[in-house]
Parts: structure tokens; C-alpha cells; sequence
């Protein structure tokens, strides 16, 4: 139906009408509508960064717009209330281990798939596919077994510890790594790696001087995006993690469990803890939205 | 220190393999040759495919397995003793009747009620405003920035500032609500009781919208522009360019666009555990939390596991009637 109105619509185009100028209407429409969705949007971005700024006494009482005073106090405090720095060190070690594993085992699949037809080909992407869609807390009850069991018989604590939660992170990091980099592989043109392989590189030399270079940016996105769900994972860590490998997204409910909610402070933190994959992902947000909408799109 | 062991493991293998394919690989390119053009590429996903085996097949297969076992508390040291169950594990999640297929049901259905909201939300919120962004205008690049922060903030973090903001005493939407525009005759309760459920919808679109803005975009960019020109200059208004060429456009974007955010919002597991706890007030028990609640505070793993198996059997159905029902409208409207 769409096919023979843009016919008719085309044919049309020899009378030469001038276009429509945008109406009125529509860019008032637009104005308010992006208005308020900014709005909402950035709401509590503002009671974030303005309540992080505010003595206790503020926060404590009735919301205020406008604080009775400026305060860098809490930024100092977060550290001494809670060990905010070991679940921040926790955090980068099992967020930036999980994402540089899952990005190299990523690479060579990806590799595979993108250049070569081999028989299962399609079983794997597939399944690597639908891993996606699989709730977490299927996986949360077996691997909590297989970790204890493991732990029992052979000694090696991966339950609590940041090896059990590194591994547990790659449930959702590879298959998203994978899927990306298929992408991103794929688009960089065969000819670069075949002239490679006709100049006598192997096929590892051809993936590493040609199409890793090539990809980059795709790569770079892809670790970037892995990285920040690690980091923002909350499910696997309030289980799998002890007093001592504690990661962000259990330790900031630690402040909460104080006898004197300290709101400024949890505030402050929160910033703390979002501004480096924020700033990551505002960075980097053009290579990331391509990978991430072009499986959706094509 | 013991602790950090096994981390460089799953490093190690991806680099063991790394290692091993050149060599093999420059040895067996001096005969070319079947062996490499075939052996390679299963080489170069063994260790994905090992790490998918460990991480997502044997976990699966077990958890299957566990469904159909008493497995409590006394078993967790050693699994495979735990007496075989049958259905039981089953029977009790759907038995209806009594409180644990009550609940299961419940939260069911509040869990498909904030899905369908939210995924609805989601999708209309974000369409509008990938729309209204289509042409360029001053600040375009700026705003689009700032529309993609929920979707880069951490969960937790973001979660905590609109559990602040929905506090009784002193949060902002109280205070703007009840104090400021007078619209509730006393400070509303949140977090807990039946207005949870909307705090919960609140910050699930917050947070939701941003994805389904970028995929429209994205789709946006692939309708060509002299569609709307020719139909500009035949008379067509904005809003019948919309409904003509844009959203017709977007139907195959808009097919997985909706799966994606369905099966994302049904499984989140994020948002309502730090806005809740452990314990989610009864209008806003969302099954992945209510399954975590039955499984590791009740100490309950058989049932826990037979839920999951049941959760992930709805959505493997849903997903599969969704697919059938999408692909067969493409091909009549191919025809």
C-alpha cells in the first residue's frame, strides 16, 4: 500500500509545488513536548547533584529547591561511612576484567562468523542470540550451586570471591560482545583482509594488522558498553559477593542500613560512582548507538 | 589475595588459544588444505564456545535439572543428594489454591501489567521524540546527549536518587505534589503499599525511553528524504506523513524494537530490587524478584527453580507467537 502512494507521490514531484513550510503548531508542539521530557529526564540528575551539596540538615527535613547552604563535606565523608573505596576498587576489577576477557574471546568468535562459513554457524549465533533474552535469575540459582559445589570439592573459592563474579559477569557480557563486534567485523570491507591473506599474512595477522585496526572504534565501544553493565549490574553481586569483594551496587545500599540515613551523602556517592561510565558513554555514544541499533535496524 | 586466583583464568584461555591458532595456523598454510579452511574457525571460537558452555548451558541444563529435585538448604553443600522431586516443585508453583501458586500468580500478573505499561510508554515517548528530532534544529546534538543519561547512568545509582525523590517525609515528589501544588491532601506513600507500583512504572519509563529513542532514530535515518518531500509536495500534512510514511517505515525497526523492550522489562531484576529490597510491596512484586525471594530467602531452590523454568517457558512462547505473528504480517504486506 506504502509502495503505490510514494509512486503516485513521485509523479507528482514534476508540478513543482513549493514544500510546506514547518507550521507553527508543530514547532510549539515540539518545544513543549522536548521541554518537558528534558525535564523529566534531568529531574533527578538535579536532586543528585544539588542534594550531594547540601549540609544533613537539608536532607533530613522537607525537599528544598533551594539549599540553605553549600557543602563539599559529604564528598569527603563518603569515604570514611562506608568503605566506598574498596567496592569502588572492587567494581573496576571485576567490571574491567570481565570486559577485557569477554572482548577477546569476542574477537576471535566474531572473526570466525564474519569470514568464514562453517557448519553450526548459525546454531551458534543463534544461541549466543538468545542467551540475551534469558532472565538472570535463571542462571543465578546454578551458577550459586555449581560455585559452592566447586568450592567444596576442589578448594577454589569462586563463590564470594571476584573470580566467581568475573566469570558470572560473562553470562551477559560475551554474548553482547560477540553479537556487536559480528557487526562491526562485517563492516569492514573483505577486500582489506583478503589482499592480506593473498600477501601472506595468516589468518591471525590478517584479523590483527587489518580488521582489528579497521574496527577500533567498534571495539573500544563494545568494551566501553560491557564495561558499564558490569559496573551497573546489581542482581549477581548482592549474592555471589562478601564483605570483602563487595562491588558498588551492593556497597551504596550500605549507607542506607545506617541508624542516620545520611541522604547527601548516598547522593554524593551516586555521582561519584556514574560520572566515569557516564562520561564513557557520552564519549564514545556515537559508536555505541550504531552497534547498538544496527542489529535492531538491518 | 586467594581471592583474586581464578580471575586471570578465563584471560589465560582466551590468550592459550591465541597462542596456539598462529602456529598451527602458519604451519598447516604451507599446505593449503581442508584442515585449515574448516579447523580454523572452530578454533578460533573454542574458547567463546567453552565459556558459553560454562556460563549458559551447563547453568540451564542444571537449573532443569534442580526443578525437578526437593533441593532446600540441607542439600546446598552437595546438590546431587537432594531426593528426587518429580513435578512437585511444579505443582506447588501453579497450585493456585494455596499461597505459594497465589502469590506466583499474583506476581504474574502485576508483572504483565508493568510490562505492557512500560514497554507502552517506553515506545510512544520514545518514537515522539525521535520524531520530533528528525529534522535538525539549534541544540539537536546537545539535547540528544542529555536524553541518553538515564540510559548511561548505573542502575543503582539512578534507582537511589528516585527512592529519595519518593521518600514520605523528605523527598521532592511530596513536596511538589502535596506542599507546592496541592494536588494529594497528605504526603503519599511510595515506596510502599498500591501507589509503589507507579513509583516502580515511573522509574522503569525513565529509565526505558532513551533505548527505544535510539533505535527510532536509527530507523528514522534509513527512510529516504524524497519520500517526504514528494509527499510534501503533494499535499501531505505532517500529520499524514506520519502516519503514511514514518510509521510504516518503522514496522520492522518497531518489531524488535517491542520484543527487546518486552523481554527486557519482564526479566529486570535491577530497578525494582534496589527500589524495593528484598521483600517488594505486594502492588509492585516483580517476578524476577519474587522468584529470587522464594529462592534465596525462603531457602527454597527446588521451587525457585521450577519458577524460573516455568518464567523462561512463557517467554520462550511469547518470543515464538511474537515471531510467528510479525514475520506472517511482513509477508502480507510484501504481497
Amino acid at each position: 500500500m506504502s509502495d503505490t502512494s510514494v509512486a503516485k507521490a513521485v509523479d507528482t514531484r514534476v508540478r513543482h509545488r513549493s514544500p510546506m513550510a514547518t507550521p507553527q503548531s508543530f514547532l510549539w508542539s515540539r518545544r513543549i513536548f522536548l521541554t518537558l521530557l528534558a525535564a523529566f529526564v534531568l529531574l533527578p540528575v538535579f536532586v543528585m547533584v544539588s542534594s550531594s551539596l547540601k549540609p544533613l540538615q537539608d536532607v533530613q527535613g522537607k525537599f528544598r529547591w533551594i539549599p540553605s547552604g553549600l557543602t563539599f563535606r559529604p564528598y569527603i565523608d563518603i569515604w570514611k561511612t562506608v568503605p566506598l573505596a574498596k567496592y569502588f576498587v572492587n567494581s573496576l576489577i571485576v567490571a574491567g576484567a570481565a570486559t577485557v576477557c569477554s572482548v577477546i574471546v569476542a574477537v576471535f568468535a566474531a572473526y570466525a562468523v564474519s569470514r568464514y562459513r562453517f557448519k553450526g554457524k548459525r546454531v551458534f549465533t543463534v544461541t549466543v542470540l538468545s542467551t540475551q533474552m534469558f532472565p538472570g535469575i535463571l542462571f543465578l540459582l546454578p551458577l550459586f550451586l555449581i560455585y559452592v559445589n566447586i568450592g567444596n570439592a576442589t578448594g577454589i573459592a569462586l563463590f564470594g570471591s571476584r573470580g566467581g563474579l568475573i566469570l558470572t559477569y560473562m553470562t551477559f557480557t560475551l554474548p553482547f560482545a560477540i553479537w556487536m563486534l559480528i557487526g562491526y567485523f562485517e563492516s569492514v570491507p573483505r577486500d582489506l583482509d583478503e589482499a592480506a591473506l593473498v600477501d601472506g599474512c595468516g589468518p591471525l595477522g590478517a584479523l590483527f594488522r587489518i580488521i582489528v585496526p579497521a574496527a577500533i572504534p567498534g571495539i573500544v565501544a563494545v568494551a566501553v558498553y560491557a564495561f558499564m553493565t558490569a559496573w551497573g549490574e546489581v542482581l549477581f553481586a548482592s549474592v555471589m559477593t562478601n564483605d570483602d569483594t563487595r562491588t558498588l551496587s551492593v556497597g551504596l545500599g550500605a549507607y542506607a542500613n545506617l541508624n542516620d540515613v545520611y541522604w547527601n551523602q548516598i547522593m554524593a556517592a551516586s555521582l561519584v560512582v556514574s560520572v566515569p561510565v557516564v562520561a564513557g558513554f557520552l564519549l564514545l555514544q556515537r559508536y555505541l548507538v550504531t552497534g547498538l541499533t544496527a542489529g535492531a535496524v538491518k | 589475595m586467594t581471592t583474586t586466583a581464578p580471575s586471570p583464568a578465563p584471560a589465560g584461555e582466551g590468550r592459550a588459544v591465541g597462542k596456539n591458532s598462529p602456529g598451527s595456523a602458519s604451519g598447516k598454510s604451507r599446505r593449503p588444505g581442508r584442515i585449515r579452511r574448516i579447523g580454523l574457525p572452530y578454533l578460533l571460537l573454542l574458547p567463546a564456545l567453552v565459556l558459553e558452555l560454562l556460563v549458559h548451558l551447563v547453568p540451564m541444563v542444571m537449573g532443569v535439572v534442580m526443578s525437578f529435585r526437593e533441593l532446600t538448604q540441607f542439600f546446598i553443600r552437595d546438590w546431587t543428594s537432594a531426593p528426587w522431586a518429580g513435578l512437585d516443585n511444579f505443582k506447588v508453583a501453579v497450585d493456585f489454591d494455596a499461597p505459594v501458586g497465589q502469590a506466583l500468580l499474583h506476581s504474574f500478573f502485576v508483572t504483565c501489567l508493568f510490562t505492557v505499561l512500560s514497554v507502552g510508554l517506553c515506545w510512544a515517548i520514545g518514537t515522539a521524540a525521535a520524531v520530533f528530532m528528525q529534522e535538525t534544529f539549534k541544540g539537536r546534538g546537545i539535547l540528544r546527549a542529555l536524553f541518553l543519561i538515564p540510559y548511561a547512568l548505573p542502575v543503582y545509582a539512578a534507582v537511589i536518587t528516585w527512592v529519595f525523590m519518593f521518600q514520605h517525609d523528605n523527598g521532592l515528589i511530596n513536596h511538589v505534589l502535596h506542599d507546592q501544588l496541592g494536588v494529594t491532601d497528605k504526603p503519599s506513600f511510595w515506596l510502599i503499599g498500591d501507589n509503589s507500583f507507579y513509583a516502580l512504572l515511573t522509574v522503569s519509563v525513565w529509565k526505558g525511553w532513551p533505548f527505544a529513542f535510539l533505535i527510532v532514530m536509527a530507523g528514522l535515518q534509513n527512510i529516504p528524504k524524497e519520500m517526504y518531500e514528494a509527499a510534501s509536495l503533494d499535499g501531505a500534512g505532517l500529520w499524514q506523513q506520519l502516519r503514511r510514511i514514518t510509521l510504516p517505515s518503522l514496522r520492522p525497526v518497531n518489531q524488535v524494537l517491542v520484543l527487546v523492550l518486552f523481554l527486557w522489562t519482564f526479566n529486570d531484576f535491577n530497578t525494582p530490587y534496589v527500589m524495593f529490597g528484598k521483600a517488594a510491596p505486594e502492588a509492585a512484586d516483580i517476578i524476577s524478584v519474587h522468584i529470587y525471594q522464594s529462592s534465596f530467602v525462603t531457602w527454597n531452590f527446588g521451587t525457585g527453580s521450577a519458577m524460573s523454568v516455568l518464567l523462561l517457558l512463557f517467554l520462550l512462547v511469547v518470543t515464538g507467537v511474537y515471531l510467528a505473528l510479525t514475520s506472517r504480517g511482513r509477508k502480507t504486506s510484501d504481497v
